[in-house]
């Protein structure tokens, strides 16, 4: 195939626009092989449970499909390889959607051909004639195949397509089909919501039985999906940005206000008319967005990348429970976690001071050393810990790996909060998830907040501006453990007993992700971080809402935080600080050519007719002295 | 102004990190000296170790420990001249004896295993250095590439996102269950006697591989066209670029050896534990990682000797130390101790000697316990075994992150 | 008393003899010029006093006190400010951040303080906004109003080093120490920042000890002129004096051959 390929850009290598083909076979066999990949680690079979729309599509076979769809569209977008002028949209683009799509699909015809002639279930679990019966559709071999590479570049097709059409168009296709992806994902969470509010007919109408949108409702939802992608305009996400930043202080302020307000509406009410088990979803959020925003003033503010954040979770679940549960071996004060008597606020106090103990025990030694080797150092400790309380040697005192078992539930004055009552202990874990989001706003825009982020931008200077460097990073480091523990305070009495096993690195990374994927040192981003990774994908041990997921999860996990490295390490939601300073050079431009300046203060007379880089092109009028 | 020249005159600060370091310092050298006259002393009493014990955990030391070194090479290499902590580097370890696995178990249901067994042998070696050394390359360029320039923590995040990917890739594709080697025949099994040491054959072809293979590299790197390029592509990316040398292509190369090191590491796994898994790189690469920067991060026979070392340490530790510290220093040694370390305390402050002062401490605190008649008895001391890596892990970082054999690093990346 | 006084100060790395038994000092309100050949030890000797290399031998007394050995954060605390030669800034932070983050060591709301939301911890943040607001005065127009909210990194060249004195200032030092504050700089801010550092003194009342290589800005705002070449004083004056000193030439042009005043 490749000698035809290249056989035929020869060929038509004078046309004005040609297409560049080397791409093309590029992002087609990589298309092909990570629909291989795909099929190969069992997503398809998996996921195939899961219907989307009600007969024929299930979550299973949309991982492989957006492949294409999304090769086809990079293939048609990417700049050419060899580095000339992007030439005008058109067909080329459209076939080279195409071509990408078929080549994937060939490829992964092969695949399932190959899979049918050699069974490679001793090396490769998931490679037998199940799947090749999955894939094949109960039809022949040829078939089948024909099926793939006409449908893949079909899918390609539509991608290179999305390329030509206008933003419009792309805008509502894209939306119609986020739009039944996402209601057809959400099932449970809007079934959930539809029954609170007692209008379980829509729901009904929505789903088939057996799950999923129906035919009719999928297509009425697109519409719907449609119209809203219409209505929203054409800026792109960068002139959002500009323009939000445009606003007047008062509007701004306003706008905050009005969005504050409805969240915290939504967290009170919300809550209520959710079922269990959406609650429970939102409180272990809830956990994470709390653990996120102690990582995120360690790692987002001062700049350190602590791998071993959960060893703090785990003295904060471990001193609970050695604190309030009769069955902890040796110290038994069996105090409860009242918070409407002293009993739960000298807990409180005492996981607090051992968080700083611990983070004063790990945080000095390794606070002077370079930024890499105290990410491994931290992990060590994180093991260690872990270790230590899962060993025999201190099993008198933690309990080995049997844990501690039999913790007390949380209480309000009578009123216990039981872990499996979840819609108490949403409310519960969104009181302090509240306090840790004043706390992080407030440092922020403070001395303290100045002095980590001077840190973390130039330490020998922030030295020179009078900053204890050792002093303050110890700070941050100990005001993250403090988050954690409380968090492994809230876990412990949510799950009623604990073992070492919860408290793994993997729960250290997920952490990190979470704080990565939302915007290192924005508030908002960790916050929808850990909505969407940890209400969708699940925690370490937690199911999300994509219970099928739960395999694939960590998968899934590692390969966000190296896509995100990659493509955008500012996080999705990042913090204004780091969005001006990613983006200051086209905004200037942009407001350059509109005639218009991004700026808010009062502007110096003599300076307003240059553009940003020229000020000093200015003659100096400056009397004063 | 006056005119006798002055010796600074600094007015004594108490700072309380340094404090806490110090007092980590002394707390080592406490337990690793008590542990280790324990465990003599113990021995000699006739219920510690028996110096056959002693014989064996040391060869095991040494074998673990050339392991170590070979993978300690990988990131010894990268951070050579990337100047970042190649994260993945534990699974390109893991994934080669993964497939490795598959031939050798191809080889014994052909029979080839057992009829000629060095052939087999030899066939997994390169499909295990085959792999390994594609998947570094792999993750290099889709991966580390693209970050050239970027701060040091985004590759380092960068590599355990990959790690992460590759260790729930492999475990969804080959299952997690553990895998079994075949068993190496009964003639290479069985112990040869060497200086009275009982060593299994096994033993002896993992050292004489990693033998063979540190003197190839090290010729490599020494003598080969790519390996001066290497070494100056470490130095300075710059001005390595500017001297016509291909950077890029130098970096991938040193990927690539990295990988082939990875490879031969996981045969020697293989030969020694027999087992793997899709976690089976993680904790060696830990400690790898450790081993580099205990001999000099960027230094190439310091990645071997630091392996060494921390193999030995890992293998002594739990069994030698660990079990050392339930012996009682006899109250008569204590007070002796007692008495020498106040004695060396006051000597090295007069000095003005920190570590005199620390061996002192040390001294002071032996002579307490001592004197206490104080012990701690562990049970379960194979539990502790990564304990005591980790804790290696901590104190090579804290204390000696320069490495004993001092670090090569690129000028950019020395700050 | 001198307010900086530096005795048989020495530091060495490797084999380099970067500072070799150096006395110098400085008095109350004066302008000291530090001059000399490239690697003559000019910023090693900032280095020193400001506490980024601690000494060999000898001692830095800074109105008295021995401050050799000491934190630089300590020793901008005890009121010794100083800029880098190789302008560095927090990048993402906004001009008025940067200078607020100076007054750092001059403040002391600590974490309660601040989630309290204490008046005195209002009354403090309002101050370090018009502390640094009148410091950025200093500079005339050039660093006022929109340009609070601009990140540093957007600063054209000079507005840099303007933004970097002005950091300086803002951790309300007596000693002032800048490394080569008029580099890159074009010859109309030049002059404009000769006058600035000359003010620095006469209205601020700073003390100030600065490394140049332009002799024109040496020439009009020095009281003294001390002139280093490999780690020792070679010459000490004001600036007529010193031009002429045949040591101070032949450092600067290598031995001549014959040598004739200019």
């Amino acid at each position: 195939m490749t000698d035809t390929l290249e056989r035929t850009s020869e060929s038509e290598a004078p046309s004005p626009n040609p297409v560049d083909w080397s791409k093309v076979q590029k992002w087609g066999s990589l298309g092909g092989l990570t629909m291989s990949f795909i099929a190969a680690i069992g997503m398809v079979a998996a996921l195939d449970k899961r219907i989307i729309i009600s007969p024929w599509l299930s979550l299973g076979f949309i991982t492989l499909l957006w492949v294409p769809v999304a090769y086809g569209y990079i293939a048609a977008t990417e700049k050419a390889s060899d580095g000339s002028p992007p030439p005008v949209k058109g067909a080329r683009d459209i076939i080279s959607g195409l071509v990408t799509g078929l080549i994937s699909g060939a490829l992964f015809a092969l695949f399932i051909v190959i899979i049918d002639a050699v069974d490679l279930t001793d090396v490769f679990r998931n490679l037998g004639p199940k799947l090749v019966e999955l894939l094949t559709f109960g039809l022949g071999l040829g078939a089948a195949s024909v099926i793939w590479i006409v449908g893949s570049g079909l899918l390609g097709l539509i991608g290179g397509a999305l390329k030509v059409v206008r933003p419009t168009v792309r805008r509502v296709v894209s939306s119609a089909a986020m739009g039944v992806f996402g209601v057809a994902l959400l099932e449970l969470i809007v079934t959930d919501i539809s029954q609170g509010l007692h209008i379980e007919f829509v729901t009904d109408w929505l789903y088939a039985i057996n799950g999923g949108l129906t035919t009719i409702s999928a297509i009425v939802v697109a519409i719907l999906f449609g119209l809203l992608g219409l209505r929203s305009d054409d800026r792109t996400l960068t002139q959002r940005r500009l323009d939000r930043m445009n606003l007047e202080p008062q509007v701004l302020v306003r706008r905050n206000a009005i969005a504050a307000a409805i969240t915290i509406a939504a967290v009170i009410f919300l809550p209520m008319i959710l079922g269990g088990l959406t609650n429970e979803l939102l409180a272990n959020v809830g956990l994470f967005v709390l653990m996120g925003l102690g990582l995120n003033i360690v790692v987002g503010s001062a700049g350190l990348l602590d791998l071993g954040y959960v060893a703090f979770f785990a003295v904060g679940a471990y001193t609970t429970a050695i604190l309030t549960s009769p069955l902890s071996p040796t110290w038994t004060p069996e105090l409860t976690l009242n918070f409407l008597s002293w009993e739960g606020w000298l807990i409180l106090a005492i996981v607090l001071v051992m968080a700083a103990i611990a983070g004063l025990f790990i945080g000095t030694p390794v606070i002077k050393l370079r930024g890499d080797y105290l990410a491994i150092v931290t992990l060590g400790f994180g093991e260690i810990v872990r270790i230590l309380f899962l060993s025999d040697w201190l099993s008198p005192y933690f309990g080995g790996a049997q844990g501690i078992t039999n913790i007390p539930s949380a209480a309000l004055g009578p009123v216990e909060i039981k872990g499996t009552n979840s819609q108490a202990m949403f409310y519960l874990i969104a009181a302090f998830v509240a306090i840790a989001i004043y706390v992080s706003w407030r440092l922020q825009k403070s001395r303290t907040g100045r002095a980590w982020t001077a840190l973390r931008e130039d330490e020998d200077v922030a030295e020179a501006m009078g900053i204890n460097t050792t002093a303050s990073k110890l700070t941050a480091f100990v005001t993250g453990a403090m988050f954690a523990s409380i968090a492994g305070m809230l876990f412990a009495a949510k799950v009623g007993s604990i073992f070492p096993s919860s408290f793994k690195l993997l729960v250290s990374i997920i952490i990190l992700v979470i704080v990565i994927v939302g915007g290192m040192g924005s508030i908002p981003g960790v916050i929808i971080g850990a909505i969407v990774l940890i209400g969708i994908l699940g925690g370490p041990t937690q199911p999300g809402l994509l219970q099928e997921f739960g395999q694939f999860k960590l998968l899934i996990y590692g390969a966000l935080l190296v896509v995100m490295m990659l493509k955008r390490p500012e996080g999705l939601w990042p913090s204004l600080r780091r969005q001006r300073e990613l983006h200051h050079d086209e905004m200037s431009q942009d407001s350059w050519l509109q005639g218009t300046s991004y700026q808010t203060g009062g502007v110096p007379e003599d300076e307003q007719g240059g553009t940003r880089y020229t000020d000093d092109a200015a003659p100096i009028q400056d009397g004063d002295g | 102004m006056t005119t006798t020249a002055t010796t600074p005159t600094r007015t004594f600060k108490f700072s309380w990190t340094d404090s806490f370091l110090w007092a980590i310092r002394v707390m080592a050298i406490f337990v690793i000296v008590w542990g280790f006259i324990g465990a003599i002393a113990l021995g000699l009493e006739g219920n510690g170790l028996s110096a056959e014990a002693w014989k064996q955990l040391i060869v095991s030391g040494v074998a673990q420990g050339s392991m170590y070194g070979l993978l300690a090479l990988g990131y010894s290499m990268v951070y050579g001249v990337l100047g970042f902590i190649n994260f993945a580097h534990g699974e390109v370890f893991m994934v080669g004896a993964m497939v490795g696995f598959f031939a050798a178990d191809a080889l014994f249901e052909a029979g080839l295993w057992e009829a000629n067994f060095i052939l087999s042998i030899f066939i997994v070696l390169l499909v295990a250095m085959f792999t390994s050394t594609f998947t570094a390359v792999l993750i290099e360029k889709i991966a580390y590439q693209p970050l050239r320039n970027a701060p040091r923590l985004i590759p380092l995040i960068t590599s355990i996102g990959i790690s992460f990917f590759i260790q729930n890739a492999v475990q969804l594709l080959v299952g997690p269950a553990v895998k079994t080697y075949p068993a190496p025949p009964s003639w290479l099994s069985d112990p040869v006697n060497i200086l009275g040491f009982q060593i299994p054959g096994t033993i002896l072809l993992v050292v004489f591989l990693a033998a063979v293979s540190m003197v190839g590299l090290w010729l490599f790197v020494e003598r080969s066209a790519t390996g001066r390029a290497m070494r100056a592509v470490a130095e300075d990316k710059e001005i390595a670029a500017l001297m016509g040398i291909n950077v890029d292509r130098v970096i991938v190369m040193t990927f690539a050896v990295g990988g082939a090191m990875a490879g031969v590491a996981a045969l020697l796994w293989a030969l020694m534990f027999r087992s793997v898994s899709f976690i089976t790189g993680f904790l060696p690469g830990i400690k790898a990682f450790t081993a580099a920067v205990l001999g000099g991060i960027g230094n190439i026979v310091g990645a071997m000797v630091g392996g060494l070392l921390l193999g030995l340490f890992e293998s002594l530790g739990p069994n030698v130390i660990l079990r050392g510290l339930s012996w009682q220093i006899p109250l008569a040694l204590g007070i002796v101790l007692l008495a020498a370390g106040v004695a060396t305390v006051v000597g090295g402050r007069a000095m003005k000697r920190n570590g005199v002062v620390v061996l002192g401490a040390a001294a002071i605190l032996m002579g307490l316990t001592g004197v206490a008649g104080f012990t701690i008895v562990i049970p379960g001391l194979s539990q502790l075994k990564d304990v005591v890596a980790f804790t290696a892990l901590v104190l090579v970082l804290i204390f000696r992150p320069a490495g004993l054999f001092g670090e090569q690093l690129g000028r950019e990346d020395r700050a | 008393m001198p307010m900086l006084d530096i005795q048989h100060l020495t530091k060495s790395f490797g084999g380099v003899q970067a500072l070799n038994d150096l006395d110098f000092h400085v008095d109350k309100g004066e302008i000291v010029s530090v001059i000399g050949p490239n690697g003559a030890g000019k910023t090693s000797f900032f280095n020193t006093v400001t506490g980024y290399f601690s000494p060999d031998e000898g001692q830095i007394l800074f109105n008295g006190v021995n401050i050799s050995g000491h934190e630089p954060h300590e020793i901008t605390e005890l009121g010794i400010a100083r800029t880098f030669q190789n302008v560095r800034l927090f990048p993402d932070m906004t001009v008025l951040e940067n200078v607020m983050v100076a007054q750092h060591c001059r403040t002391t709301t600590g974490i309660f303080g601040t989630l309290l939301n204490t008046r005195s911890f209002r009354r403090e943040e309002a101050q370090i906004e018009a502390n640094a607001k009148d410091v950025l005065s200093f500079f005339g127009k050039r660093l006022q109003g929109y340009r609070w909210d601009q990140p540093a990194s957007v600063l054209s060249y000079a507005n840099r080093r303007r933004l970097e004195i002005a950091r300086a200032m803002a951790t309300e030092p007596e000693l002032i120490l800048l490394d080569e504050p008029t580099a890159g700089m074009n010859p109309k801010e030049t002059a404009e920042l000769t006058d600035l550092i000359r003010q620095l003194r006469d209205d601020r009342g700073y003390t100030v000890v600065l490394i140049e290589h332009e002799m024109r800005v040496v020439r009009d705002v020095s009281d003294r002129v001390v002139v280093l070449d490999h780690g020792e004083k070679i010459a000490e004056g004001d600036f007529e004096t010193v031009s002429h000193n045949p040591d101070v030439i032949e450092a600067y042009l290598g031995r001549p051959a014959e040598h004739t005043d200019e």
